[in-house]
């Protein structure tokens, strides 16, 4: 299982165009990616391509998630996930 | 030929095919089963199909949109499809729940989830449920609720229509309002008016118009009628060719004997200012400042206030401006100044009363306001609506004063106020009667209700009674304290004669009305409209007060108002 840390940089946390964008993006990862709070167990992760999921984890701007995923290509999806996640998306 | 009578809310004369808003969506029954013969995988089955049906259609309403409404439709066309609204549903199929039934509590947790987390997410809520009635039109073969799509104009017929349901309402293509149900100053009446597109409510039996039925709107008259005659066609044109040049008001209200009534506009920002003094408006006689700042949780910064506001006053350079500080509450809530859990809003903690329950919010808008006057050549004026009381009169002045603003007045919508009005002018400079809550209070009638449009009617003698003793009670105070009217009736051209003629020194309204107001009131002498005043106050009912006032109009059947 890889795994990676991003900060999430949307000024108003992780909602509406910036979860629309990252929801899409991880939908297309070609392998199932899961996001959860730093810090929170593992099992509760949930579904990164669920813009539902993302908006009820309420990622606020500055807080750390953990994203995961696991097979082929799962570390390069992650790292351009990180990358989504850590741009002003709003600007976007 | 068949008719249907109504109320006419807005003027105009047209000729179109009718499309029904569809039915809100029943919920489907809790404990709904699989329909016999359907198994689980293949309720599961339709169920994606709806759901890719209705994201398909929102992404191409998305594609069609700009700025934030096509982020929302982007975002809102990921939910329909959305793995954990799907997952969750699919599980309660399994179980036997039928699809419809499925998706409908899937989603309700969905937006329970989000309404907990406050804020933002909360509003979000509303997309979810919105999305859930798409799925489940579609698992039903109806039509997705909202307006019907059409290349081509047509006249909207509902039931009732809210202000949800009209936000995305094009003009250019929804050529008329007409309603089953609602009442004059129901919001049907408000939109119509200032898009100035004709509209009829409480028209019994009209939402079951087959769609596509051709039909006349009349909307001054108040009239629907089903295949429509060469004379009919002949009165949409002239209506047509008329509307043009009624457009054209040449900025100077006065009755035929030259007493001057000045006609500003009612405005929620500088847009609307901007057009308002485009069409000629005397100044404004209403900035609802809740306007500038509604979708907001959190109190507006005092600059993005002074912005707002110097937006308004730069687009009446040397004119007066109303300001009207937050009006929050009832049908217009603001997340940071109002309880949404009170019992009965409208007769709750809003206007004016926010101020104990959440002080400092308003002085820092007195504030704002102040600095936004003393950067512009405006006569800027401030009042506050629901004041119920000469000691809030008096608190609200002296509120003014602290701020360095000359000229306070208050919102006469209380009833309290208008039969006091004596001893609360004593301590302001103006009072300005907002009819549409002063009916709602004064006919204890919800606005919003359907059954109660009788009721909510300005031309109930018990309001134009009022309107009289709020005049006398300036005419008391002594010093000739104008009072002016800002609601819904001033737009009324009939009932605008009435107001003049019971001592109402201005009338304010949607800037699309000026012209025909201005037109119907150059057309008596300030004698002649205290006699219509007379008349209409001796009525003892709405319909026969109009009709008197109405009888004493001929321009008004010449325009077609």
């Amino acid at each position: 299982m890889s795994e990676r840390k991003a900060t999430v940089a949307s000024s108003s946390g992780l909602h509406a165009r910036p979860a629309a964008l990252f929801a899409e993006a991880a939908g297309n990862a070609g392998v199932e990616v899961t996001i959860a709070m730093d810090g929170a167990p593992a099992e509760d992760a949930m579904d990164a391509s669920s813009i539902l999921s993302l908006m009820t984890l309420g990622a606020e701007h500055g807080s750390t998630v953990v994203l995961r995923a696991e097979g082929d290509g799962a570390d390069a999806a992650l790292d351009k996930l990180v990358a989504l996640l850590e741009t002003y998306l709003d600007a976007v | 030929m068949q008719n249907f009578p109504g109320v006419g809310v807005s003027p105009g004369r047209i000729v179109a095919p009718v499309r029904q808003m569809p039915r809100p969506l029943a919920d489907p029954p809790a404990g709904e089963k699989l329909a016999p013969g359907t198994t689980a995988e293949g309720a599961a089955e339709a169920l994606k199909a709806a759901a890719r049906t209705v994201q398909e259609e929102l992404r191409r309403r998305a594609a069609e949109a700009a700025g934030d409404a096509k982020a929302v439709l982007e975002a809102t066309a990921l939910m329909a499809t959305d793995p954990m609204l799907i997952k969750a549903a699919v599980k309660l199929i399994n179980t036997g729940t039928s699809a419809e039934r499925a998706v409908w509590e899937a989603a309700e947790a969905v937006a329970a989830m989000l309404v907990s987390l406050g804020g933002y997410m909360a509003e979000r809520a509303t997309d979810v449920l919105d999305v859930r009635a798409r799925i489940v039109a579609a698992l039903r073969g109806v039509p997705a609720p909202g307006i019907p799509a059409s290349a081509t104009p047509f006249i909207l017929v509902a039931e009732d229509l809210a202000p949800a349901d009209t936000a995305t309402l094009d003009p250019s293509v929804v050529v008329a309002l007409v309603t089953a149900g609602g009442g004059p100053q129901s919001h049907t009446a408000i939109i119509a008016r200032s898009l100035g597109l004709p509209a009829v409510v409480a028209a019994a039996g009209v939402d079951r118009l087959p769609d596509g039925t051709e039909v006349y709107v009349d909307g001054a008259a108040g009239t629907i009628s089903t295949e429509p005659g060469e004379g009919e066609r002949a009165a949409a044109t002239a209506w047509a060719a008329n509307a043009s040049t009624l457009a054209v008001f040449t900025g100077r209200g006065t009755t035929a004997d030259g007493h001057l009534v000045p006609l500003l506009a009612n405005v929620g920002g500088a847009k609307d200012a901007v057009k308002a003094a485009a069409a000629g408006a005397e100044g404004v006689g209403l900035l609802r400042t809740e306007f500038c700042f509604l979708e907001r949780e959190t109190e507006p910064s005092n600059a993005e206030q002074v912005e707002a506001y110097r937006g308004v006053f730069d687009a009446f350079p040397g004119r007066k401006v109303v300001v009207r500080t937050l009006d929050a509450g009832a049908d217009k809530p603001l997340p940071f100044l109002t309880d949404a859990t009170e019992p009965n809003p409208a007769l709750g903690v809003r206007g004016y009363r926010t101020d104990a329950a959440s002080p400092g919010v308003l002085e820092r808008q007195l504030a704002a306001i102040a600095e936004a006057a003393t950067g512009s050549t405006a006569d800027v004026w401030v009042m506050a609506p629901m004041i119920s009381t000469a000691a809030e009169a008096a608190h609200f002045a002296s509120l003014c004063a602290a701020a360095g603003l000359k000229t306070p007045g208050v919102m006469v919508e209380v009833p309290s106020a208008a039969v006091t009005a004596e001893s609360i002018l004593r301590e302001v400079e103006f009072a300005s009667l907002g009819t549409n809550d002063l009916t709602q209070y004064t006919m204890a009638a919800d606005r919003q209700l359907g059954p109660l449009a009788a009721l909510n009617n300005p031309w109930q003698p018990a309001v134009l009674q009022l309107v009289r003793l709020t005049v006398a009670g300036s005419a008391a105070e002594g010093n000739g304290k104008p009072v002016g009217v800002c609601g819904e009736a001033a737009a009324d051209p009939a009932l605008a004669v009435v107001l003049v003629g019971l001592g109402v020194s201005t009338l304010s309204m949607s800037a699309r009305s000026l012209a025909a107001v201005a037109a119907v009131l150059a057309t008596v002498t300030l004698k002649e409209a205290r006699e219509i005043a007379t008349l209409a106050l001796r009525a003892t009912s709405p319909g026969e007060a109009r009709e008197r006032a109405r009888g004493k109009l001929p321009i008004l059947e010449e325009l077609g108002l």
